[in-house]
């Protein structure tokens, strides 16, 4: 039993570890004001109670040493139940103080969190789909909506302010490196403030479970400089570049077809809105909410295989000749 | 007790059923009853730990298509309904309706045909949802199925059905359980068993059953709201039509998060049973145990929004609900400086039921402090919905419920079947289950710290989830091995153990006074209690009362409070009507599924399935004035 127990105490010394460890979706190594916040409540937490559960096994240990010397029927020596009143009065205070020390950070941790609020900060929507992120950013310039999908960008150093509802069913977003997870839900909406404190590409993912492909929801965060970061947003509000050969142009036409029912491509005919806004598609990093990497090989495997590649999503297979779906991911290929 | 043999024999044949088929129909023997809740719980387990197991199996690669998402959902939801709804909470139930009337030397529960009637609707609750399995239409939305997911354009189909009704069955079984198993603690405690003077086990079983009575009605109304959604296009969770879909979450966690102390209360009143035979020596800090259950009761009722923290609460809420959460640490933790403080005083002897309460302690503990660190509001949003909940639930569930219910069931076993099980394989099955559930689960919190969410059917590589998802499934297939030794060793002993006499263990309680197995009477004569542990009265010989007559099912009443003998009542006697009735019920609610005329039909056979079973047949007591026995 000792020995589980040990077992279990050494368990806990590759997670302080872990604390330097240098992961894209964890709240161990911190990358936002939020986060840090957060990150430097799991320490207290963790400090505090593994210093409790030493003790709790101390206790055991004495008590079943000392059982075992006992050499009287009864076991009891006199003084014991004083002791012993004495002792559970001292643990009561005990864990009331631990308790404070615990409430108390928990609330300074919570204080972190909303202290940004009433501040100015850049506003952007976050919608769940089933199973997607509908991405809306404000242009400055003329005030209207940019939309984009499944990748988050953030300036460095500023606080960008996320609304976050549900065009279905309750999602939650979560990018732990950056803050805690707040839920979508429909019918409300939700607010998150993210600081981010490091460059660098993260990953967020959907964690309230949202149906059969909640694990093939994911997004991908670039935080950036503020000057690239205002490149990157120059770049969204413009329509996608004409086709530049002819194989793009083929694509382009077939893409008019089954396509263009449901995904939006600004500056062509192309303005479904049942499914994510392609026009920048390949300056992502990631397609299909993070299930395949944005390359040609993922796009082509995508459009022949959806329902293989993600059972249930909302993207059908649809037939087409090999020579029009390679012109179609080649085409798709062009939209930087 | 004297061994009169005519008597004995007059006793039997009041008390016992009817032989064969017709006798296991009608028997409302508490002993019977709750071996079968045992018996389902337990092959319910099974079911549900190899669901586990394939779960496990499904995760140990990164992109495994082992598993379709849709299998992978059906498992978990089905697992989660299973274990919380069908094992869990009834298997807490099956011990009280075991070892209440024993622990209080009483004949039979309060409302014995109510017992029945418990148990055929808890069956229906399981063949509801698993025979809707066998037929593919298993829940697939989790144990909780949040509208609108769970709402009608979203699960057409009625997997939802199935489950929202399997849930009506479970509670109406439970509430019907705990009133019965509360108005026997209150009412039928022997002469002088006040209540300063009652087990820490009763006070278990009665502040388990008074939650359950509080609580269970929220979680049938919200299903009942849902199904009404699906059913008749009401609107309470769509937002389209005014309504609310955090509502549900509400209703839901102000059932959900008191089910958790309904399963860990009469675990603590397990191993306060244990920790005092096998330290020998009364328990310390009765009071103080009694009132830390107490306040766990009270607690748990104001603190179910800490389930809710990633909905978006304001900042005052996130307060209240932190500080609450946290709060329930200080009686748990007294709680715990009870037992171990009664083995430091005591002489704590190492057998297997012991083993099990130190594998509690260890495993527990851990469950309370990761719950401590998901109690804060702020914490708990990088870690709410992560593997680091999921190991935190099963150390609490699992650590906190089964592991002394596996203590409980090793310590009655002897006063169950009249043997002992094996020290031995007791101990390897110990190792291997409490081992392998450390190996599987501590991983979990790891898992989650790292960024894994919970209810993915799948991750992909190089997140660095493959070692410890590995060691996950090892150390879950290591505890599955334990638990099949374990009910090896249960069967082989059933037939093989060595005969163990009543009391084998020098138990403190009642139960210890009647013989092994228990016969259908329970006891021969009603005990007189003037401690807190009756057999241990220094060698005296215990006190009893003659006066109940045994010629007819008689039982006696006693005062709320001091236990002073009030009258005797006639105990219901063998009936099928418990039987009919539940059918009756069970057509209602499977009929309520398809169409909303099931309900107003429906209450017609229940109505008069109630007529038969209330029926007066019986006549008013007629024995002589209650009286001493000297």
């Amino acid at each position: 039993m000792v020995g589980t127990a040990m077992t279990r105490l050494f368990a806990m010394l590759p997670f302080l570890l872990l604390a330097g460890c240098d992961g894209i979706q964890t709240p161990l190594s911190p990358a936002g004001d939020q986060a840090s916040a957060l990150h430097q409540l799991l320490m207290l937490m963790t400090i505090v109670c593994g210093v409790v559960y030493g003790v709790v096994l101390v206790g055991i240990g004495w008590s079943l040493w000392r059982g075992h010397n006992h050499t009287t029927a009864f076991g009891d020596t006199p003084g014991d139940d004083r002791r012993l009143s004495r002792g559970l009065w001292t643990a009561a205070a005990a864990i009331v103080i631990g308790l404070t020390v615990l409430v108390v950070g928990s609330f300074i941790a919570d204080r972190a969190l909303f202290a940004t609020r009433g501040k100015n900060a850049m506003e952007v929507r976050v919608t769940g789909h089933q199973w997607w992120w509908r991405i809306e950013y404000r242009d400055s310039t003329t005030g209207r909506l940019i939309e984009t999908a499944n990748e988050l960008h953030l300036p460095l150093g500023r606080t960008t302010r996320l609304t976050l509802g549900s065009a279905d069913v309750i999602h939650s977003f979560w990018v732990p490196n950056v803050s805690g997870k707040i839920d979508m839900i429909p019918g409300r909406r939700n607010t998150l403030d993210l600081t981010p404190r490091h460059l660098g590409w993260f990953r967020g993912q959907c964690s309230e479970f949202c149906g059969a492909q909640h694990a093939h929801m994911a997004f991908d965060v670039k935080v950036e400089s503020p000057a690239a970061f205002d490149v990157w947003l120059a770049t969204q509000t413009r329509p996608a570049p004409p086709p530049l050969d002819a194989v793009a142009a083929r694509g382009q036409a077939v893409f008019a077809g089954p396509c263009a029912a449901c995904h939006v491509v600004r500056g062509t005919d192309a303005s479904g809105r049942a499914g994510p806004d392609l026009t920048h598609l390949a300056s992502r990093h990631s397609i299909a909410a993070g299930t395949l990497p944005m390359t040609r090989g993922g796009l082509q495997g995508w459009i022949a295989q959806p329902q293989a590649l993600k059972p249930g999503t909302s993207m059908p297979a649809v037939s087409l000749a090999p020579a029009d779906a390679d012109a179609v991911a080649h085409y798709l290929e062009t939209l930087r | 007790m004297t061994r009169d043999q005519d008597r004995l024999d007059r006793l039997d044949a009041t008390w016992r059923d009817a032989p064969g088929l017709w006798g296991f129909l009608t028997t409302v023997d508490h002993k019977r009853i709750a071996a079968r809740y045992i018996v389902t719980a337990l092959l319910l387990m099974f079911l549900a730990g190899m669901l586990a197991l394939d779960m496990r199996l499904q995760l140990s690669v990164p992109e495994n298509t082992r598993m379709s998402p849709q299998l992978f959902n059906e498992s978990f939801s089905l697992h989660g309904s299973t274990m919380l709804f069908l094992v869990s909470v009834p298997a807490m139930e099956a011990m009280a309706f075991w070892l209440v009337p024993l622990m209080l030397g009483a004949r039979n529960m309060a409302f014995p045909r109510l017992g029945a009637f418990s148990y055929w609707l808890y069956l229906g609750g399981v063949l509801t949802l698993w025979i809707a399995h066998a037929m593919d239409i298993t829940p697939d939305l989790g144990w909780f199925e949040y509208p609108p997911l769970s709402g009608p354009s979203y699960s057409p189909g009625h997997r939802a059905d199935i489950w929202a009704q399997m849930i009506t069955f479970t509670e109406v079984a439970a509430l019907a359980a705990s009133v019965n198993v509360a108005a026997t603690i209150l009412k039928m405690r022997p002469p002088g068993m006040t209540l300063a003077r009652m087990p820490v086990f009763l006070w278990a079983m009665l502040i388990a059953s008074i939650m359950t009575i509080l609580s269970m009605p929220s979680i049938m109304l919200v299903t009942s709201m849902l199904i009404a959604d699906r059913l008749v296009s009401t609107h309470f969770f769509s937002p389209a039509g005014g309504g609310d879909v955090l509502l549900f979450q509400h209703l839901f966690w102000f059932f959900g998060h008191p089910e958790v102390y309904i399963i860990f209360i009469p675990a603590t009143g397990f191993i306060s049973s244990i920790v005092e035979t096998f330290s020998k020596r009364p328990i310390f800090g009765h009071s103080a145990l009694v009132m830390s259950l107490m306040s766990i009761g009270a607690l748990a009722f104001g603190l179910w929004v800490h389930h809710m923290f990633a909905v978006g609460l304001p900042q005052l809420g996130n307060g209240f609900y932190t500080a609450a959460s946290m709060a329930i640490a200080v009686p748990a933790g007294l709680q715990i400086f009870c037992w171990i403080g009664t083995m430091w005083a005591g002489r704590p002897w190492l057998a297997t039921p012991m083993l099990w309460v130190l594998g509690f302690v260890a495993t527990f503990v851990v469950g309370g402090l990761s719950g401590v660190m998901t109690a804060s509001a702020a914490l708990d949003l990088q870690l709410t919905d992560t593997y680091f909940v999921v190991a935190h639930l099963h150390y609490v569930l699992i650590g906190g419920g089964i592991f002394p219910l596996f203590g409980a069931f090793c310590y009655w076993y002897p006063k169950a079947t009249g043997r002992l099980m094996s020290e031995r394989w007791g101990q390897i099955a110990f190792a291997l289950i409490v081992g392998g559930f450390n190996l599987g689960f501590f991983p979990m919190h790891l898992l989650g710290l790292m960024g894994m969410p919970r209810r993915v059917y799948t991750y992909p590589a190089g997140m660095g989830w493959e070692t410890l998802n590995q060691v996950a499934t090892a150390g879950s297939a290591i505890a599955v091995l334990g638990g099949l030794v374990f009910v090896a060793n249960a069967l082989i002993s059933y037939w093989r153990g060595a005969p163990s006499g009543p009391d084998p263990w020098g138990g403190s309680t009642l139960e210890w006074a009647s013989a092994s197995p228990a016969p259908s009477w329970n006891v021969a004569y009603t005990p007189v209690v003037d401690s807190l542990t009756p057999m241990w009265n220094d060698g005296r010989p215990l006190r009893a009362m003659d006066g109940i007559a045994i010629e007819r099912r008689e039982v006696l009443v006693t005062s709320v409070t001091d236990a002073t003998p009030l009258y005797r009542q006639l105990s219901a006697s063998p009936s099928i009507w418990p039987l009919i009735a539940s059918l009756a019920v069970a057509a209602m609610f499977l009929g309520s599924i398809f169409t909303p005329w099931a309900v107003a039909i429906g209450a017609v056979p229940i109505g008069a399935a109630l007529i038969g079973w209330f029926w007066p047949t019986r006549p008013r007591a007629s024995t002589g004035p209650l009286r001493a026995r000297s």
